[in-house]
């Protein structure tokens, strides 16, 4: 009996020993391996020398600071270079004749197109690309003037075998008595060669012009010269376009399907050794492999994927499935090595999507899902952004393009990869405005900023000064007397020419009087004296106290990238009319404050003037109406955020004209129906409704709290 | 676990056994048993100091000298690698097959051991052999995280023959040399460090040597020799930077605008630049070389100006702007000064790829200006901005500290991009690469930062925390359930001693019901983003929040819509700087200004609920449980850290006081429960390291809220009554 306890206790014993030994793992290998490094050939970490001290330097001070120096000029390098480098070795420095660009900024910037001419078929996704270029900001009709030259002949699509082949380019180019061997020329490409190898051959010769083109193969792309962009079909909008597929942040992130393969199915020829081991991945249930067979329905489900796979450079069609599925917010898994994510200049796409290497497909499945719940959530929305701000419109893809190329021709008053990456994207950020990233309204919580202290009140005078009791009179005064306020500036709109200085009060802050030549516009020119971030804009008869002034100020430093102000209208969409209507009744919703009172950023005057085209701000100068819809439009548009309205004491009412000569023109109906096509013909520019309703107002925080009037710091703001 | 369970059942059966047995049994077992436990303990002890062992064993190995190293002739007709392929990428040139999935996501580097190269007439290859440079780069890499002693499991291949000079090569010896490592595979997967490549006359802006598919880190590419997306551009090492200590100047205008200090500046350029003088004066500063100095260390550290003496690199922090001219080089190890001395580089050097510039966005440090303008350059950089200036100044110094300072930083980055590439999916970002400690500290990245409104049918999920007031419970559960947006409704049942009432006593609502049974009664039950909640809005609610109605919650549901990445509540609170004290106070009473609010009755996003459970900071969760106080708080903390905005409050306030409970203030009113409140804020703000919250003066309401308007026009009419 003892014995058998011994030995049952022995045993136990040695269970535990063994158990022990064996629970690390890895024991046994560890002390074979001190074992046998003591006998073998050591491997071991880079050694720290005993004369480490008396080792030389790599190169002499003397070597660095003193360079050895050619015997050649610079002027004449820099001559040498654009023989030698040209054609496939192209950059901007070599191929690009900067003094085409002379003068800075937009105006440096000019894009001619050469008139197409009687006979030639234009494709529709070619017109489009020459509709959007003909009516930016940067098309000249006057070719002398051009910086940049843009072919009327359809390039886009170079398969010989396709419809829309346009043939003898070479000869026609040639012709040109501005071709230049392409310098300066930009040319668009969706499709070249011809199956079954896709080369990248166009049929013609490029010669020293830019290359805009989709799916660019990493080998032909020539770095910081060629521009990669997406691939968009015949019925991609012209502008516009449809907003991203994701609505909502759902947690966790998962869809229905984890990840899906869409593309041709190739039995033989290039990538179909991929396409076959992709075959192996699919499991029916989260991962789905779709080929040609069943293109078109399947369409759909993009709205159920987390995550879309897309493959292969030789297919045409990849960057336009990736443009789908960004848009769909999945995020695209790319698995096509060596192909030229579009725009990859100025996108990081690394931030975007999943890249991974078509080599290692197989552990596709198990990289996608170790991302994060977290990661998913980024790069959705990122995805989301993206698309938003490049991808969704012929418009945006051919600005991009332009805006990639005037940002290497002015590099020194360029866009960072910050504003190309962060929202609202780089199309809505003017480096002419300044290249300083906290100049600007969107970034403040990214750098960690906070917005300035204090406000330009712009007040727009259109009524000749008659007396000390005008209501600007009263208006300046409240304004003045505000804390935050650093200086007044009258825009004087009127017939008669502004009074002298003596006619002013005497105020704490510095007034300024600017002539605005008449123009309902010029209350949003980027004026220079308005040295704030935030701009109070103003009507000569509006009537405001100091507190309101402060609250509203205070609650825009809480929504810097949004307009702050107190009088509401809504707009709303008519179906009878088939039209979009304007509303100025008192409605539980609104969409538009009006800028006869407003807090916004100062950068909005400058989008406002620079960004928005001619023929909109004539439209408002013509009628002397709609600057508001228009800015608010425009804040809209940027942010897809509504307005934000803030408490004030008194309601709008039509007060009587103190003159009495002249009548309120909002009392004009005339004047509302213009409001109404306003909202119309500037959707109708935007492409879309921009205008988002909003349902609440910004209170004080004790407002008409039943707590003593003492407590309350604004409590100006509740008397009758 | 098991094995604790399995050992603690034999300890406790031990001693019971003893006694019964035999005086000399006892011994023996006594014996035996010890025996078995210092067994045990000598296995536990190597099984978790092995590294110690193995650290001891390789000490008296260090001491050896770079003589030592063994010596390899190499024959004259030994191979040479073809030049390198201009078309190499990673998926053409490099084999990935080698780095595999790994959980870390870190490529293994695998250095080679040190050899003396000597051809066979025994003249070494390189003239200065191992620099002390390369040698720390090389041990900087043996001690990062990315070494590995094993070459099999390597995914990189890290020679140890010195490039870094081609100046000092002999050019095919040396490329025979690289053909001779053990694992050189046409250079698949190998990576050299260059600094000075090319040699007179025309300076090629590549390193020389032929060396197959071998990965170039290159300090002077020009964008021909470039593969992008292959290659990696470091910047040429200063070795000033170990010897002079430049202390870190606050931005700001500085007595010169701009300073060139470069000696040997092509003739063309001197009189461009002092043409430049001419024109703008004393803004300009032209420095040369000493004439009166020989040449050597003390005349590196010189400069002059018509027989004025200026300390080189001190003077270059006098100055906003430094130029950085290209040489024969297009790499140029002045910008390392430069960087050094906080001032702004002004590079003019045409098709010159800037060092890392995959990674770092060099137009928020410099200003690269063509060559061509070179007489334009003070109209362009008078247009920069003061504030951008400062900005570049400081975001100069920074790109110094972390990716110039030293050989380390310079190894390790190189690593790291090419880490990035191979595992894209775990790749830094942006923010990660180019903000500065100061900028990444401060700033947010907002998890939700895409401007959504979501639509409002998914509506939201009301989650109620329940102990035992069952008959509150259900007011309040009657009450939401009119809500129209409401999805479902979950109660957590915090009680554990007491099941919920069944399921019949329940009251009838027309939305689902959902009881869930926590484990233990823990506040943090509350924020557990339980899958029963499928909707992106959350109502978190107490039991006894039955005074608000309908529209009020409904209109915070909408105004949650609109603002779906913040907390929007009902009763708002603010903290406050307690000046007599020097610390953080808690403040209920009814004040202008509103900094938190309370999550008894609050919107937030599901997300949220993620962020508190699994990445609430330091042990602020614990605490919560321990104290069973301060949930709210830890939330408002949270979220206005990661997202940088205020809490929204909504609706008038009211009291939130219930006849027969002693409602949402009710623990709130005990004044210890108070002091405990401040000592949260203080506890939290220490764990964060910063104060996040942020005050706001402002509340929302119905834009017609108290307007001279119909009440039945209104969409929200019931608000604000108390």
């Amino acid at each position: 009996m003892q014995a058998r306890k011994k030995y049952v206790l022995l045993g136990l014993c040695a269970c535990c020993w063994l158990v022990l030994f064996y629970w690390g793992g890895g024991v046994q290998l560890r002390l074979l391996r001190l074992l046998t490094r003591h006998r073998g050939e050591v491997v071991r970490p880079w050694p720290n020398w005993t004369d480490r001290a008396f080792l030389p330097r790599y190169a002499h001070l003397d070597e660095l600071q003193t360079d050895p120096g050619t015997a050649e000029s610079p002027r004449q390098r820099r001559q040498a270079w654009s023989a030698i480098y040209k054609d496939s070795r192209c950059r901007m420095e070599t191929c690009f004749d900067f003094t085409r660009c002379r003068r800075r900024g937009r105006e440096g910037f000019r894009v001619y197109i050469y008139p197409s001419e009687k006979n030639d078929r234009v494709s529709e996704s070619y017109r489009k690309i020459l509709t959007s270029i003909g009516e930016s900001r940067y098309y000249t009709s006057d070719p002398r003037e051009a910086c940049l030259f843009v072919l009327g002949i359809d390039t886009l699509d170079r398969d010989q075998l396709s419809g829309q082949f346009v043939p003898n380019v070479d000869e026609r180019i040639r012709g040109y008595p501005l071709w230049n061997d392409g310098r300066n020329h930009l040319i668009f490409n969706l499709y070249s060669g011809t199956w079954p190898n896709y080369t990248e051959d166009l049929g013609f010769n490029i010669g020293q012009a830019i290359l805009a083109k989709a799916s660019l193969n990493t080998e032909h792309f020539r770095p910081g010269f060629d521009v990669s962009i997406p691939l968009f079909s015949k019925d991609h909008p012209q502008k516009g376009g449809e907003r991203g597929w994701l609505v909502r942040n759902t947690i966790p992130p998962r869809r229905k399907y984890l990840l899906m393969f869409k593309g041709k199915r190739y039995l033989t020829g290039i990538g179909s050794d991929t396409r076959n081991a992709l075959h192996h991945i699919h499991n029916g249930k989260d991962i789905v492999s779709l080929t040609t067979c069943r293109h078109g329905k399947d369409w759909e489900k993009h709205k159920d994927l987390v995550l879309s796979g897309s493959l292969s450079p030789e297919e045409s069609l990849d960057s336009f499935i990736c443009a789908t599925c960004v848009q769909a917010a999945c995020i695209p898994v790319l698995l096509s090595n060596g192909w030229e994510l579009p725009f990859s200049d100025v996108i990081q796409w690394n931030q975007a999507v999943i890249e991974g290497d078509e080599r290692l497909l197989l552990q596709v499945p198990s990289t996608v899902r170790a991302v994060g719940n977290e990661r998913v959530l980024a790069l959705r929305q990122r995805t989301q952004m993206l698309w938003e701000a490049y991808f969704s419109s012929v418009d945006k893809i051919v600005l991009t393009t332009l805006e990639i190329i005037k940002d290497r021709v002015f590099s020194h008053i360029s866009r960072n990869k910050y504003m190309w990456n962060s929202l609202p994207g780089g199309l809505l950020v003017l480096p002419e405005y300044s290249t300083h990233l906290a100049h600007f309204p969107f970034y403040y919580l990214g750098l960690g900023v906070s917005p300035g202290q204090e406000f330009t009140a712009v007040i727009h005078a259109v009524s000749p000064l008659v007396s000390q009791s005008q209501p600007i009179m009263k208006l300046l005064q409240v304004v003045s007397k505000s804390k935050y306020c650093s200086q007044i500036i009258i825009l004087w709109n009127s017939e008669k020419p502004p009074p002298s200085r003596s006619k002013w009060p005497p105020m704490p802050v510095p007034l300024t009087v600017t002539d605005g030549r008449r123009k309902t516009t010029s209350r949003f020119l980027p004026h220079v004296a308005i040295e704030t971030e935030a701009v109070l804009s103003l009507d000569e008869d509006t009537v405001l106290l100091t507190s309101e002034v402060n609250f509203a100020f205070l609650v825009w430093r809480s929504f810097p990238e949004r307009i702050v102000g107190y009088p509401p209208r809504s707009h709303f969409w008519d179906p009878l009319k088939r039209a979009w209507g304007y509303t100025s009744k008192w409605t539980n919703d609104y969409s538009i404050v009006l800028t006869g009172a407003a807090f916004y950023h100062r950068y909005y005057h400058y989008l406002f003037s620079h960004y928005l085209p001619q023929s909109l701000r004539t439209l408002v100068d013509r009628t002397s109406n709609c600057e508001d819809i228009l800015m608010n439009f425009l804040v809209s548009a940027v942010t897809h955020l509504p307005p934000i309205k803030v408490a004030q004491r008194k309601q709008y009412k039509e007060l009587p004209s103190p003159q009495g000569t002249k009548s309120v023109p909002w009392a004009n109906p005339e004047h509302f129906n213009q409001r109404q096509e306003c909202v119309n013909t500037f959707a109708n520019w935007f492409g879309y409704m921009p205008l988002v309703h909003s349902q609440f107002r910004l209170d004080p925080v004790l407002f008409k709290d039943q707590v003593s009037v003492l407590r309350k710091k604004y409590k100006d703001l509740e008397k009758a | 676990r098991i094995r604790m369970y399995a050992t603690g059942k034999y300890s406790s059966r031990g001693p019971a056994l003893i006694p019964r047995m035999k005086t000399k049994h006892r011994i023996y077992y006594i014996t035996l048993f010890s025996v078995v436990l210092l067994g045990l303990i000598a296995t536990g002890m190597f099984q978790f100091w092995p590294h110690s062992i193995e650290s001891a064993a390789d000490w008296s190995l260090d001491k050896r000298s770079v003589h030592d190293a063994p010596l390899v002739r190499l024959p004259v007709s030994s191979p040479i690698p073809e030049r390198g392929d201009l078309g190499c990428r990673m998926h053409t040139c490099f084999d990935v097959y080698r780095c595999g999935y790994n959980p870390k996501n870190r490529i293994k580097v695998y250095i080679y051991p040190l050899q003396k190269f000597v051809d066979e007439l025994g003249v070494p290859i390189s003239s200065t052999g191992l620099s002390r440079e390369y040698n720390d780069l090389l041990s900087a890499i043996s001690d990062s995280d990315f070494y590995t002693d094993d070459v099999t499991r390597a995914c990189l291949f890290i020679p140890s023959i010195d490039v870094l000079n081609q100046n000092s090569l002999r050019i095919r010896e040396t490329a025979q040399a690289l053909a001779m490592l053990p694992r050189w595979d046409k250079g698949m997967n190998h990576l050299l460090f260059n600094m000075l490549p090319g040699g007179p006359p025309d300076y090629n802006t590549a390193l020389d040597v032929p060396r197959d598919r071998a990965l170039l880190a290159g300090g002077g590419f020009s964008t021909w020799t470039y593969r992008q997306g292959y290659d990696v551009s470091i910047p040429v090492y200063s070795p000033l930077s170990a010897d002079v200590e430049l202390p870190e100047r606050q931005p700001g205008p500085r007595r010169y605008f701009i300073l060139s200090s470069q000696t040997a500046i092509h003739r063309e350029y001197r009189a461009e630049l002092e043409r430049l003088k001419e024109e703008n004066g004393e803004a300009l500063l032209l420095l040369d070389k000493c004439s009166n100095l020989s040449q050597g260390a003390a005349a590196a550290r010189k400069r002059c100006y018509k027989g004025q003496v200026y300390d080189y690199p001190q003077i270059l922090q006098e100055s906003s702007f430094c130029v950085v001219l290209r040489g024969a080089r297009l790499g140029q190890a002045a910008l390392s000064d430069v960087l050094q001395a906080g001032c702004v580089p002004v590079i003019l050097a045409d098709s010159y790829i800037l060092p890392f510039s995959e990674v770092l966005d060099w137009k928020r440090a410099s200003v690269v200006i063509p060559e061509e303008k070179l007489s334009e350059m003070y109209t362009i950089l008078k247009s920069i901005p003061h504030r951008q200036v400062e900005e570049m100044q400081r975001q100069a110094r920074w790109f110094w500290e972390a990716y110039f300072s030293s050989m380390k930083a310079i190894g390790v980055t190189t690593l790291q991009i090419i880490n990035d590439r191979i595992y894209p999916y775990a790749a830094r970002t942006y923010e990660q690469w180019n903000n500065p400690p100061v900028v990444k500290w401060s700033s947010v990245n907002s998890p939700l930062f895409l401007p959504l409104i979501p639509p409002r049918a998914p509506g939201f999920t009301a989650v109620v925390l329940t102990y035992d007031r069952v008959e509150s419970l259900f007011r309040v559960i009657t009450e939401i359930s009119k809500v129209p947006s409401l999805a479902k409704l979950l109660v957590v049942w915090n009680n554990q001693n007491k099941s919920p009432p069944e399921e019949s006593l329940w009251p009838k609502i027309g939305v689902p019901l959902k009881v869930v049974r926590t484990k233990e009664n823990k506040l943090s039950n509350r924020f557990f983003p339980y899958d029963e909640i499928e909707t992106e809005a959350v109502l978190a609610i107490d039991d006894d929040i039955i005074m608000l109605t309908s529209d009020e919650l409904q209109f915070g549901y909408e105004v949650w819509r609109e603002f779906p990445d913040r907390l929007v509540g009902y009763p708002g609170r603010l903290h406050l700087w307690d000046h007599e004290m020097g610390k953080w106070k808690y403040e209920s009473e009814w004040t202008n200004e509103v900094s938190m609010v309370l999550t008894g009755a609050a919107f937030y996003h599901k997300y949220f609920n993620y962020l508190y459970t699994y990445k609430m900071p330091g042990d602020i969760k614990n605490w919560v449980d321990a104290h069973m106080n301060c949930e709210d708080i830890a939330m408002n903390f949270l979220v206005a850290n990661i997202t940088g905005k205020a809490p929204i409050k909504v609706t008038p306030r009211k009291k939130f006081k219930c006849p027969e409970c002693t409602a949402i203030d009710g623990l709130s009113l005990d004044q210890t429960h108070m002091v405990e409140r401040s000592e949260c804020i203080n506890k939290f703000a220490s764990v964060f390291g910063t104060m996040p919250l942020k005050v706001v003066e402002h509340r929302a309401d119905p834009v017609l809220y108290k307007d001279d308007f119909p009440e039945k026009l209104k969409s929200f009419p019931n608000i604000g009554s108390l």
